[in-house]
Order: C-alpha cells, then structure tokens, then sequence
C-alpha cells in the first residue's frame, strides 16, 4: 500500500497491509498536523501534490528501505488536500522479523518522503498563509527549511 | 519542440499558472528553459530554489529535452530539498 489520499488515513488499513506471519514487529509512524509553527497559531493546512511523480518517488523510496533492511513489507500513505489539526497527513508502517529493522526502514522511509516526495504544504494562520519551505530572508537569500536529519545515505 | 511545463504550490500561486506550453529549439536543456521562464515571468525569479522534474523523474540541469517532455517545476518540498538546488537567480 503505497499512495496518496484525499480522504483521512485509516491506520488500520496500514497495518493490515504490513501484516505477515515472517514478521515480529510493526513499526508505525503518523505524522500530524499541529496547531502551531514557527510562534503562530496553526488554523489548517493542505497539502498539494504531483500525484504521478509523488507516487513513483514514494514507490522507489519504500524499494530502497526494501533493498536496505531485511523488512518484511512497507506502507505508505499521504493525505493531500485540507487536512484538519490533529489528524494524520501521512503514515508509514514497517514490519520485520526483528524491531530494530522495521524502526531504521520507517525513519528512513519518512526522512526521505520529506525530502524528495512533491507534496507542498501550505499553513494557513490568523492573518496569512505560507508555502512551507519557500521562505526567503530578507536579504531575498534563500534559507534552509527544517530538514530532518540522520538518513543513512 | 513542444515542451508542457507544471507548476506546483508557491510557484503556480506566484505564477497564477498550472500548466504552460512552450516551444524551443532542439538542443534546449532543462536548465536552459528554466532560464527562459525566469526571464519571461517575473515571478518565477522571486522565487528561491526551483528543482526539475521531466517527465515525473528529477533530473539534472544539463538534462536536454525532447518533444513532448513535461516539465515540472518543483519548488523546495514540505520538509526538505530537492536534487537539483537552484538559487535564487538575481
């Protein structure tokens, strides 16, 4: 299970996917709209895609963990879209017979999504609304958005 | 060459454009054409980094086109970086 959604993520869904007998652990990460960033309050956020490439990117990124770590099965799945606070924009679970392969493929497997998958998200505020990664400084220099770090490469 | 360009996110809000087509010469490269939009849309050059895609692939900036390709402009991905970084060109 690899895609994206318009509709809320069904967590169940993903570990019924990664269920095998060869398995021993289920790693599950969701990852949530919160209701503030950056010192404002959060009201909405919706995701927008390149729903072909956003899905190959997403298929070769679970190849690569697959190739990587000795995981049993992966799913993956991003909600695009207006996605209110609290609930899931994305879900990754990870099985494999030993936890600490399903734990290193599911970090990998969000690390990566983040960095090369083509979905924006923009932040709607009191006031205003931002394109997540597409601040400028002042100076007009680009600045580096959050980059969550510690992907083997 | 008939080229069909996406534009995603900040850039298609800036833009006020989801899809343009164009026509360039035979030997034209990604970044070449990424040049040529920045010179014909303001916009495009407030914009920071810009990362390529042809034909739902990122590619690289010396990547030549051929008729048919889509291109998409990718601007910076919710949580990270594209593989081929642009700076901002001004």
């Amino acid at each position: 299970m690899l895609r994206l959604t318009r509709e809320p993520i069904r967590i169940d869904d993903l570990l019924s996917a990664v269920g095998d007998p060869a398995a021993g652990a289920v790693v599950l990460f969701v990852g949530t709209t919160r209701d503030h960033n950056d010192g404002r309050r959060v009201e909405r956020l919706e995701y927008e895609a390149y729903p072909g490439m956003a899905e190959k990117e997403i298929e070769r990124i679970a190849e690569e963990a697959t190739a990587r770590w000795p995981i049993a099965r992966i799913a993956v799945v991003h909600r695009t879209g207006v996605v209110p606070i609290g609930d899931a924009s994305v879900a990754i679970a990870a099985s494999s017979a030993h936890r600490a392969d399903a734990f290193a493929a599911a970090r990998f497997t969000i690390d990566r999504l983040k960095e090369l998958v083509p979905i924006w998200k923009k932040e709607f505020f009191d006031g205003g609304a931002v394109w997540i990664g597409d601040q400028t400084g002042r100076d007009g220099s680009w600045q580096e958005p959050a980059v969550v770090k510690g992907s083997p490469s | 060459m008939t080229i069909r360009i996406l534009l995603f996110a900040s850039l298609r809000e800036r833009t006020g454009e989801r899809a343009l087509t164009r026509e360039v010469a035979e030997g034209t490269t990604a970044a070449d054409l990424l040049a040529e939009l920045r010179r014909d849309l303001p916009a495009l050059r407030a914009s920071g980094r810009i990362s390529l895609a042809v034909n739902e692939e990122y590619c690289e900036p010396e990547r030549l086109l051929r008729d048919g390709d889509e291109v998409a402009l990718i601007p910076p991905v919710s949580g990270g970086r594209g593989c081929l970084q642009r700076e901002r060109s001004e």
